[in-house]
């Protein structure tokens, strides 16, 4: 810290007001965003003091009773929690054993290819289902996989007997991470092929002449060479895994699934805004918010610590 | 960009062969299911129903579209998502460049603060109940700007193009303010019209992820007429119901050859159309990772 004395305070302010001035403009811009932000995301943080409340929409924020940590005590006694908790990590979990590992792979392969532009052409169409609506690609799945589809044409051809995927929850978790896969692999090996494409074409030299094969070369080169872009995004990705898209196993679930595809924000949006009990969903959706908060700082805090680059 | 590599030899070879034939399967993967429903929304019910349509259309006729061209709600809920894109979009833009702008300027007093202010609403939300409720609140439910206000600014895009202005030289600033320009001058005529790449990529972020949202005109629409398409096509689709009256009784009869997964295939097209179309014009600037230089940024 530096102590400043009151002289050189006298010579600062002026300075910092002339800047003031000249860049009055540029507040009047971001005044904008920040009554947007204001009002939009603080607003709302604020309104989380509704999990403490017995809120009713006629009485509002203000005149609602208190309640304390109740609905907190009763989330957590409720048997619904454990089987969220659970749905909720076992889905990450899946996505990131099979749906993370497959992009490197993809990205490593698409770096070998020898002709150029056959490797542009495979990876803008790889690049495409992630900019197909979640909404759309549900639909593909549910068609796809219903008892007429053409899933179980293929099965009936080969001799088994048809399924309906849908109701069927076993299926669930691995229809959920396919589904995944189809939609977003060759979009997240972008960052993998950027940084592939960093490496010194000198190593691959070397190796050759060592008499190193293309999967050495690629083990020992190129895998360790992106080593640490693979790190900082399976950090994010562990830190981010409360974090279910509650778009899509909204739409991919039914009453006959519940029991594996009811997540942590697909309950509360039942509870809260189909059942109107709004300040037992805000109480669920907060606890889950300050777990995920807690897991970003460990994670971020263990990537910094293994010297990668942390969010911030 | 990639694959710039020359190799040599026989295990090489047998590399290469096996990893093309990969990346053909890749490619079929992502392309066969959508050409699959596109030629059996345009094949005659008997080929459907009897599974003769696999790799070419049988029976080739576009009535499953002429019949989306006649069917009002159909119509509406395509129309609805226009504006919501259209409108979404300008909005996003504006407020983006708005608050990256000074935020990209290294003279702006604050800025350390006011990037902490904004970027923590990355990692801490109020969540779905009090978003609601503020929307109830502010009396915009059942409104476009319930849909197109909230996100008004994705603080990820925010970011890119903060970084994006960034790498603009300084000496542009310096000089212009020499010139006697006024930081808005600045901003409309010489940072704007240097930065067209970027803004062309969040024009193309933000109108995607406008086209293909549903959740918030789910939370916050209870008016049917205010639907987006990707609403109608779940109803369609995925609770097996459609708001359309005719569009139901036609499926129920199976009127004019047409089956009914016929018309949920040529419905899931028509949902995806515009990006589907302009997708094969715009997919060559990705390789060169705009996102990925900001990202590293």
């Amino acid at each position: 810290m530096k102590v400043m004395t009151d002289a050189k305070k006298k010579k600062r302010w002026p300075q910092i007001r002339r800047r003031l001035y000249r860049n009055r403009y540029l507040y009047l811009l971001i005044a904008v965003p920040i009554v947007y932000f204001i009002i939009f995301k603080y607003l709302p943080m604020y309104g989380v003091v509704i999990a403490f409340e017995n809120f009713k929409i006629r009485r509002g924020i203000f005149g609602s009773e208190w309640v304390g940590f109740s609905h907190f005590k009763e989330y957590l006694f409720d048997p619904a929690f454990w089987k969220l908790v659970r749905n909720t990590l076992l889905l990450s979990f899946w996505q990131i054993l099979i749906a993370f590992p497959l992009p490197v792979i993809f990205a490593l392969l698409v770096n070998e290819l020898p002709n150029r532009r056959f490797a542009g052409l495979v990876q803008n169409v790889s690049f495409l289902p992630h900019f197909i609506s979640v909404v759309v690609v549900v639909s593909m799945l549910t068609m796809f996989c219903s008892r007429d589809g053409i899933i179980n044409d293929l099965i009936a051809f080969l001799g088994g007997t048809r399924t309906s995927f849908l109701i069927e929850s076993k299926y669930f978790r691995f229809l959920y991470v396919a589904s995944e896969v189809w939609q977003n692999t060759g979009w997240s090996a972008i960052i993998y092929i950027a940084a592939l494409s960093n490496v010194n074409m000198e190593l691959y030299e070397a190796a050759k002449i060592d008499g190193a094969g293309r999967f050495r070369q690629i083990l020992n080169i190129s895998l360790p060479c992106i080593l640490p872009t693979i790190v900082t995004m399976l950090i994010l990705n562990t830190g981010q895994m409360m974090n279910v898209s509650f778009d899509k196993v909204l739409l991919m679930q039914n009453a006959a699934t519940y029991e594996v595809s009811d997540i942590i924000s697909t309950y509360v949006y039942r509870r809260g805004l189909e059942g109107a009990q709004y300040s037992y969903a805000a109480a669920i959706d907060l606890f889950s918010s300050v777990i995920n908060l807690t897991m970003l700082c460990i994670t971020n805090a263990v990537s910094k610590k293994l010297g990668q680059d942390g969010l911030w | 960009m990639t694959g710039n590599k020359v190799h040599k030899g026989n295990d090489s070879l047998i590399f290469n062969g096996i990893n093309t034939l990969l990346m053909c399967a890749v490619i079929f993967v992502v392309i066969y299911p959508i050409y699959y429903m596109v030629i059996v929304s345009v094949s005659s019910a008997d080929a459907v129903m009897a599974g003769r349509v696999r790799f070419f259309p049988s029976g080739f006729h576009l009535d499953v579209y002429k019949q989306f061209l006649t069917d009002g709600y159909f119509l509406k809920t395509y129309k609805n998502t226009a504006i919501i894109t259209l409108l979404g979009t300008s909005i996003n833009i504006v407020m983006t460049i708005i608050c990256a702008y000074p935020l990209s300027r290294r003279d702006f007093y604050g800025r350390g603060i006011i990037t902490a202010f904004i970027t923590f609403t990355m990692f801490f939300s109020g969540g779905m109940i009090p978003n609601y409720l503020l929307i109830n609140q502010l009396k915009l439910l059942n409104t476009y700007w319930a849909v197109v206000l909230p996100g008004a600014v994705n603080v990820f895009n925010m970011i890119i193009m903060r970084t994006s202005f960034q790498g603009l030289p300084e000496e542009l600033t310096e000089s212009a303010y020499i010139d006697g320009a006024n930081d808005l001058q600045l901003l409309y005529k010489v940072v704007l019209p240097l930065s067209k790449p970027i803004i062309a990529t969040m024009v193309l972020f933000y109108a995607v992820a406008h086209w293909n949202g549903y959740v918030h005109a789910m939370f916050y629409f209870t008016d049917k007429n205010l639907y987006p398409v990707q609403l109608y096509l779940r109803s369609l689709v995925l609770s097996g119901m459609t708001e359309s009256a005719t569009l139901n009784m036609e499926m129920a009869a199976g009127v004019g050859g047409i089956a009914q997964r016929s018309i949920q295939y040529g419905m899931i097209i028509v949902s995806a159309l515009p990006i589907l179309v302009i997708y094969p014009f715009i997919s060559r600037y990705f390789e060169k990772g705009v996102m990925v230089g900001a990202l590293k940024g």
